[in-house]
């Protein structure tokens, strides 16, 4: 079991917050949804916890930041002291939320945004804060089951959304896991590159990128603390 | 299943174990003697304990204490010891005489989260947190205990990622019950790390290490993603509101990046940044590692960065780099050929 860093995001003053939807969305993925009570920008993260007795833990939004719900997405790990109590949640159940925070944020400039698994969410918040029309999505998986709100990237992002699956072929899959894509790939010059996910996803990927001749200043990295 | 270890317990832990067992509460003492500071490797050792009290612990326990299974020496008198963590892996330890003091630098996590641009920690990923019984074996195992003067937590791994273990070492290091070693001589290194630095500065009186590297948001989080979540102004800020007292040192450390983060401009800012505080400032050289565009910046540029910070009134020193014929010196330590391969999640 993980006692880290977010079992001790204890001083982070959490609100309560009657949860509105607990949506399974693929075998062991859920979207948990509770009123909006701040403005965010897209790309925050809150941390949440199911009462104060359980350390709380950080996760990206994934909604829109003019929707009047606030969403994350999270995946449940099965010996993990959180995510098995908030994947029990019902509606009308209480969820303890902080204020948004972070600064792994969102802009207009062109960019690539690379996720692995849940580390797609920031990425959805900012599609649907209309940020997308310049971007190009590498989400990486295990499974064809995790490529989380694929529909709404394929709708917004066409061509211009990779999906690499490690352990299965698909129709509009590529086959093998994300760091091989882009080890194949002539890589543009003069944009962002944006990373999220597991730190050996993002220590990998930002090492294919920097042997391609990518700028350090140019390499934007959320790990899943 | 494997059985729990004995060592890295807290008496109190110990006062309680010692009671479901339905022993003398005495037994709980002698335990502790036993563990922390006759150093005992068996219960076979612990002689003043009666025959049958050994049986119950050695059937319910195991002592927990383990050799190091490796040991490269440096041309410089440093030496690296490997140690097993349970199935988990590897992590390894650095062991530096000096001429009036000799200094550990423990790990306290099986790789690391954090993702730092520039460590070569890092680039092994993360396996498991090290138990508290785990991070003092890196002590209690090292054939130069006795010469020990200073540990510090600046070895695999980020100490405050691991709370509660790292603090469970830090009582069992300083108990008069346990090592009784004075805190002063042991310091704790972050990467700022917000609640969990608070949580460390409100209950330890251990030394703490700041990892800065740079003073700006924007390029400190291209260095560190965790700038990201709690942004170094916060990390200054949280340290300032709270009383230390005269003894307690708060050191920042600071890898000098040849240009990156090594200007005036950066003197001025760390200046700006620390305005009033009673705090050092630790200048490191960068020892490269692989796939890093970074490279470390030239003597005579640390030097002037080194005497910029001096004319602003901080107590700045450069660290001298220990042990890296063996990659043994800071942000070196990898145990990551030693990784059982396991399916990423991508």
């Amino acid at each position: 079991m993980d006692i880290g860093l977010s079992g001790f995001i204890k001083k982070l003053p959490l609100v309560s917050l009657p949860v509105i939807e607990n949506l399974q969305i693929s075998p062991g993925a859920f979207v948990l949804t509770v009123e909006r009570i701040s403005d965010f920008l897209p790309g925050q993260v809150v941390a949440l916890s199911t009462d104060d007795k359980i350390a709380p833990r950080l996760y990206s939004i994934c909604s829109a930041p003019d929707n009047e719900y606030l969403q994350v997405l999270f995946s449940l790990k099965p010996d993990g002291e959180l995510t098995p109590l908030l994947a029990r949640l019902k509606p009308g159940d209480t969820l303890r939320v902080s204020a948004p925070f972070g600064a792994f944020l969102g802009d207009d400039r062109p960019a690539w945004w690379i996720a692995a698994g849940t580390g797609v969410a920031p990425y959805r918040a900012m599609m649907l804060a209309g940020l997308a029309h310049n971007k190009k999505l590498i989400h990486g998986g295990r499974f064809a089951n995790q490529f989380y709100f694929q529909d709404e990237f394929l709708d917004c992002l066409g061509e211009s959304y990779i999906r690499c699956c490690s352990q299965e072929t698909g129709d509009g899959l590529f086959s093998g896991r994300l760091t091989q894509w882009l080890r194949e790939q002539v890589l543009p010059s003069e944009i962002s590159f944006f990373l999220c996910g597991s730190v050996e996803m993002v220590v990998e990927t930002r090492d294919i990128l920097i042997s391609k001749g990518v700028d350090i200043d140019n390499i934007m990295s959320e790990v899943y603390f | 299943m494997e059985k729990p270890a004995l060592f890295g317990q807290t008496l109190s832990e110990i006062q309680s174990i010692v009671a479901e067992l339905g022993l003398k509460p005495y037994v709980a003492k002698q335990l502790t003697e036993w563990l922390y500071q006759k150093h005992a490797r068996s219960f076979a050792e612990m002689t003043n304990l009666s025959l049958s009290v050994r049986q119950i612990l050695d059937e319910k326990f195991r002592l927990g204490k383990s050799e190091p299974s490796r040991v490269q020496a440096s041309s410089d008198g440093t030496k690296k010891y490997l140690f097993p963590a349970g199935s988990r892996g590897f992590i390894e330890a650095a062991y530096i005489p000096d001429e009036d003091r000799a200094t550990l630098c423990v790990s306290s996590q099986v790789g690391c989260k954090m993702g730092c641009l520039f460590c070569m920690t890092g680039k092994q990923g993360f396996q498991a947190q090290l138990s508290a019984g785990e991070i003092l074996n890196q002590i209690s195992s090292l054939p130069e205990r006795e010469n020990l003067t200073n540990i510090v937590y600046m070895g695999m791994g980020e100490p405050l990622d691991n709370l509660l273990q790292v603090m469970k070492s830090l009582e069992i290091l300083s108990a008069n019950w346990g090592y009784g070693m004075s805190p002063r001589r042991i310091t704790v290194s972050t990467i700022g790390l917000v609640p969990a630095m608070k949580h460390f500065l409100e209950h330890s009186e251990a030394h703490l290490a700041v990892s800065m590297h740079s003073p700006f948001h924007d390029e400190r989080r291209k260095l560190m993603p965790i700038e990201n979540v709690y942004p170094i102004a916060d990390v200054v800020e949280k340290i300032r509101a709270y009383n230390l007292g005269k003894q307690r040192r708060i050191s920042f450390e600071y890898i000098m990046f040849k240009g990156v983060n090594d200007s005036p401009r950066h003197v001025k800012e760390i200046a700006r940044l620390l305005n009033g505080m009673r705090v050092r400032i630790n200048l490191i050289r960068f020892h490269p590692i692989p796939d890093t565009p970074l490279e470390s910046s030239d003597d005579d540029t640390i030097r002037q960065f080194r005497e910029g910070l001096l004319k602003k009134g901080f107590r700045t020193t450069l660290r001298a780099s220990r042990g890296q014929d063996i990659f043994a010196a800071c942000g070196l330590l990898s145990t990551k050929e030693l990784v059982k391969l396991q399916a990423p999640d991508f």
